[in-house]
Formats: C-alpha cells, structure tokens, sequence
C-alpha cells in the first residue's frame, strides 16, 4: 500500500513549488488513475516516489507499506518494490539490453537477501515476458532503448514491470507516443499483472489510457494537489468537460 | 647577430653526457649512425619539449624529467627478472600461448618469447639491434617515419637513443590468425631510462593484429621513450593495440606511432592507458597512396594524480583517404587528460573524410580534460569533421538504472563501461577485445568496490 500525507516538494535549485500538500493513497490491489493538466505535477510526483535527486522534499512524507521510502535511495525504492514506468524511457548506447536486465533483477534480489538468478532460468523467463509482450528476441540483442521506437520503449518498460515484479506499479503517462494497437499490447500486458497484492498508478493526461486499462479509483491533479477523488466515470466527466473547472486550462 | 645559448636542465645536461659517452656502443651502422647524430643535434637545439611548444603544451616534459635517470645498458639478468615477472608472464604466456615477442627493459628477450622458428611462414622476427646493424637500403626511410613528426624532440630522442626492441617483417600476401604480441616488461628493480623502438613491416595483401602490451613489475619509477614504426603494404589490413597498464605511479613514457598507410590499405590503432602513471601518446599517420581507410582511437582510465596525453597528426598527403579518430576518456581523482589532434588535408588529397572526436567524462572536481582538435584543410572538395565533448556522467541516464534497482555505484559503471566500449568494439581481434574489455571492467570493479561514486 502506497500512502502520500501533506507533500510538499520544490525543484532542488530553484524556488519553485510543484506539490502542494498532496494527499493519496493507493491500495493493494487497487488501481488508481491520476488525471490533470500540463504541469499540474504528475510527472514530478512519479520522480519523487521514484527517488529522482532532482526535487527538495520540504514537508510530507511517502510510506511503502508502511515504511518511509523518503530516507531510501532510488535503488533501495526498487527493491523495496516500487516501480516507475518512465514516460521517455532513457537510451542508454553500449548497455546490451539482456545485460541490463539480468543486473537489475539480480541487483533487487541481492538487496533483499536471495540468490542470484541462473543464466537459463533468467533467459527463460524474459523470453516469455518478451513473447506475451510481442517483443521480438532481435530487441533484446539490442543496446539499452537505443533506435527504438516509441511503441517499443513503452513495451520493454512493461516487459521490466513483469520481471521486477514490483508491488507499487506508477506508469508516466504511457500512452504518449503510442499508436491504438501498442496502446491495446501495453494495456494487456499492465492488465495480465493486475493482481490483489499489487497496486498500480496510472497517471494520463487522457481518458483514452482508462478504456483499456479500466481503474478503480480516477484523482484530479490540479497545481500540485489532488482535487478531486471519485470512480471511473469522473474520466468520462473529465474529456467531456476539460479541467476549466479545477482552475487551470489544458 | 647574438649567440643564443639555451640554459640547459639537469636532465638535458645528464642527456647529452650520457649519449656522448654511450652513442660508440649504440647498434648501427653509418647510416644508422648519421640518423642519430642528426636527431641528437636536433634534440641539442631544442632541448625536452615544454609547455612553451605548441605541441607539448599541456605535457611539461622539461618539468616532467628533473633528471635524466640512467640508461638501461644491457638486457637485465634473465634470472632475477623471472623471478619478479614469473606472475606476468604466465599470465601473458597463458593468454598469449604463441607469437609472442618479449622485451625486457627495452631489449629482446628471446628467452620469454615464442622461438622464431615457430612463427608462421612469411613472418621473419630479429632483435632491432640487429636490424640496425643489417645492411639493407630502406633502413634509414624506415626508422624515420612520416615527416610530420620530425620536428618532435621526444622522437628525436628515441632515434638518437634507441638500443633495441623487434623488427617484424609480415609477407606479402600472409594473413595472422593469431596476434603479434610485443610484451615490454619493465623489471623495475632501479629507475632507469629506456629507449625502445619496434618496427613491423606488413606486406601488400598482409592481415594481421599487433599488441603492444606494457606494464611494470617493480616499485621503481621508469622514463621510458618507446616507439613503433609501421609500414603497411597495398592492400594490406594491419590492425596496432596497445595496452599500457600497471605502471609505477612516478614512471613518465611518451610513446610514439610512426605509420605509413599503403593504398588501398587499412591501419586501425587502439590504445587502453589504465594504471599507468603519465603517458604521451603521440602518433604520426601518412598515407602514402590512395583509397585507404585509417583509425585511431583509444581509453584512457585515469585516477589519482595520473596524466595522460594523446597527440596526433594525420597528414593526408593524397587524395581519397579517410581517417578516424575516437578517443574515450573516464577522468577521476586529480588526473589529466589530454587530446591533441591534428588532421591535415594537403591541397592535392581531394575527397579526404575525416572524423575526429574526443569525449571524456569528468568524475569530480579535482579532474581536467584539455581538448584540442584541429583541421588544417587545404583541399576544397573533402568532408572533415570533429567533435570534442567534456561532461559528466548523465544524471538521468544514472537514475533510470537506479529506478530498476542498480546501486549508484553499479549504475555508474555501467554508463562507464559502455562509454569506454564504443572505442573498443573496433578491436577486431575477438581475445584482444575480450581483454582489452576485461581490463576496463577491471578498473570499473575496483571503483565500484570502494563504493566509489562521482561528485559532479
């Protein structure tokens, strides 16, 4: 279970105010949409959770099952079980991808005391994460994101989600840069990892993301806060009516 | 008109005093000789390069060598430098079970080395001191390299100097399975001066890869001047890697690359410098006919109070040439990096392309990378470019790795480990690669278990 009380957060070298007293919580199980405008603060609050050292928490605190991930570095966020899937994912030139992977899963499973996972048994299983994901094996021979394309950057984030296993899930608006078919493949493969002990926070500036992956819970973020709080059909509310009313314009 | 009389350092004076009373006993005949008296007299002139020269600007030799240490005379005793290197050279030996070539403080050491009788067909080896003595015509043209670097007193020095090192002649037509591996050894028991030269000669047609590997196996800090003369033949495919690693922290080397390209030829060279104290690098390239691809490029990991230059010239001297430079640098600690690079398009060599670039990573305050490309164009139908950058390690490209569960330390050298990688996937030898790789690793291991993390 994610819990955020009263955050408060600036840009680490400047004066400027992005979250303004936020207040959410995210259940296990549960899947929560946050919508809201450009520059409402969306996308910093998934670099705060995630522990991006760009940002000054001023006030607040950020508790993972209870625990407060705000003391935790990026890496311990991970292992702790807390995953961001980035809206642009990062390229990353020499960094084979398969070598990528298998550092990062044996990375978490060090940081919480397991053993080190096989070579076959790791190649097993992203080669089925791939195939559920329609990820062709050539990608995975490639470096880290580089040349791929935008489809391909948000299905390689899922097919992370899956291996890592995260139980807090927060995707950054993961429909950008996606044509409907790899928004039906992205959508699927966040649906296939929908589960009681895991919680997800899908955050969109569109009620297009919500048709496919269909939320419990829709919060409306507005100048740093969440403002409003209410089912799937405040989503429907929100494309009809825009955000006017929450006192920013789109 | 007013005689100028240069004031000369302790090392200068210690120079001259030692070529005067060695230069009877230096291998070569009067052609040899001439070339050495003629450098010398060059180097007098001059006196060590300085900061006040251009192409010495940021490497102080003058500063560098307060005095001149004494010149290694004669090959050290087998025994005692088994003993110290026995480690070494197992290793080298294992991984490098034949064409191996051994010099020990500059000289050959056939002992260490693979016998000359099991060198394929069409590759001859012997010793350059005796080379230097032989009789043949082409030895003077040989030695002295592209023109461009004659104005270079470190070169100067190594030519007046040189005592020994191999010489290598590749056939026309013979393809190397396995590399020529040149090991220089410095036995290190007493700081000493070297002054090693090695040349190889590749065929037209010829393919092979020659590893220049260079390390130290004592406390004692070296001055080692050290060159390679490469000559290629038409055609031919010669790919030069040098690594220069475990090196006294207090030792000073400039090592010089004399190549001449054939036509239709393809020279590559690759140079690692890790662990290795202060190091000049210094190639001189020419293409002597048409159509023929070049590349230089290079690592350089450096820490603690570790210098590291690499200067060169590339004179395209004929039309339809193409060059390539790429040189990485990962900078830490107190250390210096320094890239100079010079391509000259002469007004005939018509359609050159040229791409230079030198990217170097701070890793802290302390650090400092001096950058100078430079293009001297004469000809006005080419395509030559260069990119310099200094930066640090992308924040955001940290934090991705980090978001997946990579501690910082461990994210870093993976950004690290693929920056340097991009310089050393040219390396078409698969075990030199593979090696060249493992020693970068190595390096990023070592920092990463001291939990050793940027600061800027």
């Amino acid at each position: 279970m994610l819990e955020i009380r009263n955050l408060v957060v600036k840009i680490a070298d400047e004066d400027k105010q992005i979250l303004n007293g936020l207040n959410l919580t995210v259940n296990d199980g549960e899947v929560a949409a946050i919508m809201g405008p450009n520059g409402s603060g969306k996308s910093t609050l998934s670099y705060v959770i995630a522990g991006k050292e760009d940002y000054e928490v001023l006030d607040g605190e950020i508790l993972l099952n209870g625990e407060n991930v705000l003391e935790m570095e990026a890496d311990q966020r991970a292992a702790a079980g807390i995953f961001l899937a980035f809206q642009y994912p990062l390229e990353i030139p020499g960094v084979a991808t398969m070598t990528f992977l298998k550092a990062a899963m044996n990375a978490q499973r060090k940081a919480r005391g397991e053993d080190e996972l096989l070579t076959p048994d790791f190649i097993k299983r992203v080669n089925a994460a791939a195939d559920s994901l329609s990820i062709d094996k050539a990608m995975l021979r490639r470096p880290l994101n580089v040349g791929f394309s935008g489809g391909e950057k948000k299905r390689m984030e899922i097919l992370q989600m899956a291996l890592l296993s995260p139980s807090m899930c927060i995707l950054d608006e993961t429909d950008s840069g996606l044509d409907i078919d790899a928004l039906r493949i992205v959508a699927q493969g966040v649906n296939a990892l929908r589960d009681k002990n895991r919680g997800f926070l899908v955050i969109t500036h569109y009620q297009r993301l919500l048709d496919h992956i269909v939320p419990d819970t829709v919060h409306v973020m507005s100048q740093g806060k969440i403002v409003r709080t209410g089912g799937k059909e405040l989503a429907l509310e929100l494309e009809k009516s825009g955000y006017a009313a929450y006192g920013e314009a789109a | 008109m007013a005689i100028v009389t240069p004031l000369r350092t302790a090392a200068e004076q210690q120079l001259a005093q030692q070529y005067a009373d060695i230069k009877a006993e230096l291998p070569g005949g009067p052609a040899v000789r001439k070339l050495r008296e003629d450098a010398f007299a060059g180097f007098e002139a001059k006196g060590l390069p300085h900061r006040r020269l251009e192409s010495w600007r940021y490497t102080d030799l003058r500063t560098l060598l307060r005095e001149a240490r004494p010149l290694v005379t004669r090959s050290a005793d087998v025994q005692k430098v088994l003993v110290k290197l026995g480690g070494a050279i197992e290793a080298i030996k294992d991984r490098f079970p034949t064409l191996r070539l051994v010099l020990v403080d500059g000289s050959f050491a056939p002992e260490f080395s693979t016998p000359l009788d099991e060198f394929p067909e069409g590759v001859s080896v012997q010793s350059l001191a005796d080379a230097l003595v032989s009789a043949r015509e082409d030895l003077t043209r040989i030695l002295s390299g592209p023109s461009v670097g004659d104005d270079d007193t470190g070169l100067m020095l190594n030519t007046a100097l040189m005592r020994d090192g191999v010489f290598v002649e590749i056939a026309d037509g013979v393809e190397l399975d396995k590399p020529v591996v040149i090991v220089s050894l410095a036995s290190g028991a007493e700081e000493r001066a070297v002054f090693q030269r090695s040349v190889v000669l590749a065929g037209a047609q010829s393919k092979a890869t020659v590893v220049e590997v260079s390390e130290a196996a004592g406390d004692a800090a070296q001055q080692i001047n050290g060159a390679i003369v490469f000559e290629t033949g038409e055609g031919s495919e010669i790919q030069h890697v040098r690594l220069v690693s475990r090196q006294v922290a207090a030792s000073v080397q400039v090592q010089s690359l004399l190549a001449t390209i054939g036509a239709h030829a393809k020279f590559d060279s690759f140079a690692l410098v890790c662990d290795a104290g202060t190091v000049r690098q210094q190639h001189f390239v020419r293409y002597a006919g048409e159509h023929s691809e070049m590349g230089l490029r290079g690592v350089n990991l450096l820490g603690g109070s570790e210098h590291s230059d690499v200067t060169l010239i590339v004179d395209h001297e004929v039309p339809h040439g193409t060059s390539r430079e790429l040189f990485k640098s990962i900078i830490g600690g107190e250390a210096t990096g320094v890239f100079q690079g010079k391509v000259i398009v002469r007004p005939h060599a018509q359609k050159t392309d040229g791409g230079m670039r030198s990217n170097a990573l701070l890793l802290n305050e302390g650090a400092s990378m001096f950058n100078k490309p430079e293009l001297e164009i004469f000809a006005d139908d080419v395509v030559c470019g260069h990119g310099a950058t200094v930066a640090q390690i992308d924040g955001d490209q940290l934090f991705y790795l980090m978001a997946r569960g990579l501690p910082r330390p461990q994210a870093e050298a993976l950004v690290l480990q693929a920056f340097a990688g991009e310089a050393a996937e040219f390396i078409a030898d698969e075990n030199v690669r593979a090696l060249v790789i493992s020693k970068v690793e190595a390096w990023l291991a070592t920092r990463e278990a001291h939990s050793q993390v940027s600061t800027v």
